[in-house]
């Protein structure tokens, strides 16, 4: 293949967007937190568990780590475009990227509804 | 100020003589009426006429005289000399590749600047005097246009200095959103096509380092969210 510089993959855009709606969500979410533990201010084991007892803390908290998860993706391939040039290690990289953040949101699904 | 004496150290590299830059320690002395870094530049080249730079119009205008001063660029001449702490660091704009000592090959910024089509595109004939604007249109051209293309910017862009083949930069996306504003232009969907890229455009993480560095008080993260806020509003 010869070297030359291609750019114009029509991208971004929306990773721009969902990279900012993360961030809303993650923010949200850790006031709201703050504010259920100093309400609550658990003490022990099941005052934890009870918090998460609840329906719509498990929805938040699934809602929060899905943001972090989708933000990390979008930070992590950053830093991959920034530093690893190579193209068929770049692509390695992201796909054990994606590997590994899907494998997370599904094991604090199974931890979240575990509670 | 009276007569006084100056301490630099400057980046010095001659390809064909160094094997390697080195930092030379120099100093000068400068008369009452040396103001600016260029008019003690001035002086040094005549005590040592192999320090190479670029300058010209000596009054901010051509963006000539770009350079690192104490880690951070800014333009020798618009730069008052008392101000700075000595020695004055001086190196070549960081990022580029340096074709002599404070002189960098700028081939590359000016590319990722052509690639925007830094011109007005209207297939519209002519009209008989010119293309009108209305005053508030015209408005929005005022912090984008003036713009001298000297480099401090983009050369003062992490995302840049890590891809510059593929990063429009600071001063590229000021230019490209100048053409995207003005109301005389036809190609904005064009415009806007051009730099939807994960490196072209979103290569920017807004660090800001672009405005602090902006001689002409510029402000490219400002333009830059304006093009974004453009794809947001086509988008959805």
């Amino acid at each position: 293949m010869v070297n030359r510089i291609v750019v114009g993959a029509h991208y971004g855009l929306k990773d721009w967007i969902a990279q900012r709606a993360t961030a809303v969500v993650m923010a949200v979410y850790s006031v709201l937190m703050l504010l259920v533990l100093v309400l609550v201010q658990p003490g022990d084991f099941e005052s934890w568990r009870g918090i998460f007892a609840h329906g719509f803390v498990k929805f938040a908290t699934f809602l929060f780590v899905v943001s972090l998860f989708y933000h990390a993706w979008i930070g992590m391939r950053d830093l991959w475009m920034d530093y690893i040039k190579p193209t068929g290690l770049r692509l390695t990289l992201h796909v054990l990227t994606i590997l590994a953040l899907v494998g997370y949101t599904g094991w604090a699904a199974s931890i979240l509804w575990r509670l | 100020m009276s007569k006084r004496t100056v301490q630099f150290s400057i980046y010095r590299y001659d390809p064909d003589k160094d094997e390697r830059p080195y930092m030379q320690d120099i100093s000068v002395e400068l008369e009452a009426t040396d103001r600016k870094l260029l008019d003690a530049l001035t002086k040094l080249k005549a005590k040592d006429d192999t320090i190479s730079y670029r300058r010209s119009c000596r009054e901010g205008v051509c963006g000539s005289d770009a350079m690192n001063i104490n880690g951070k660029n800014g333009l020798a001449c618009l730069t008052d000399i008392d101000e700075l702490k000595q020695p004055i660091v001086l190196r070549p704009l960081p990022g580029l590749p340096v074709i002599r000592d404070l002189i960098v090959d700028m081939t590359q910024f000016f590319k990722q600047y052509h690639s925007i089509k830094p011109y007005l595109i209207n297939n519209d004939p002519p009209p008989e005097r010119e293309r009108l604007q209305s005053p508030e249109d015209r408005e929005e051209l005022n912090g984008l246009y003036e713009c001298i293309l000297c480099a401090c910017c983009s050369t003062s862009c992490p995302s840049f200095w890590w891809n510059p083949d593929k990063f429009v930069g600071p001063a590229g996306l000021l230019a490209a959103y100048r053409f995207i504003a003005d109301t005389r232009d036809q190609a904005t969907n064009e415009r806007l096509d051009n730099l939807d890229d994960p490196y072209r455009l979103f290569r920017c993480h807004t660090i800001m380092n672009c405005v602090d560095v902006c001689p002409k008080g510029l402000n490219p993260t400002k333009a830059i969210g304006k093009i974004k806020e453009m794809m947001v509003k086509r988008y959805v």
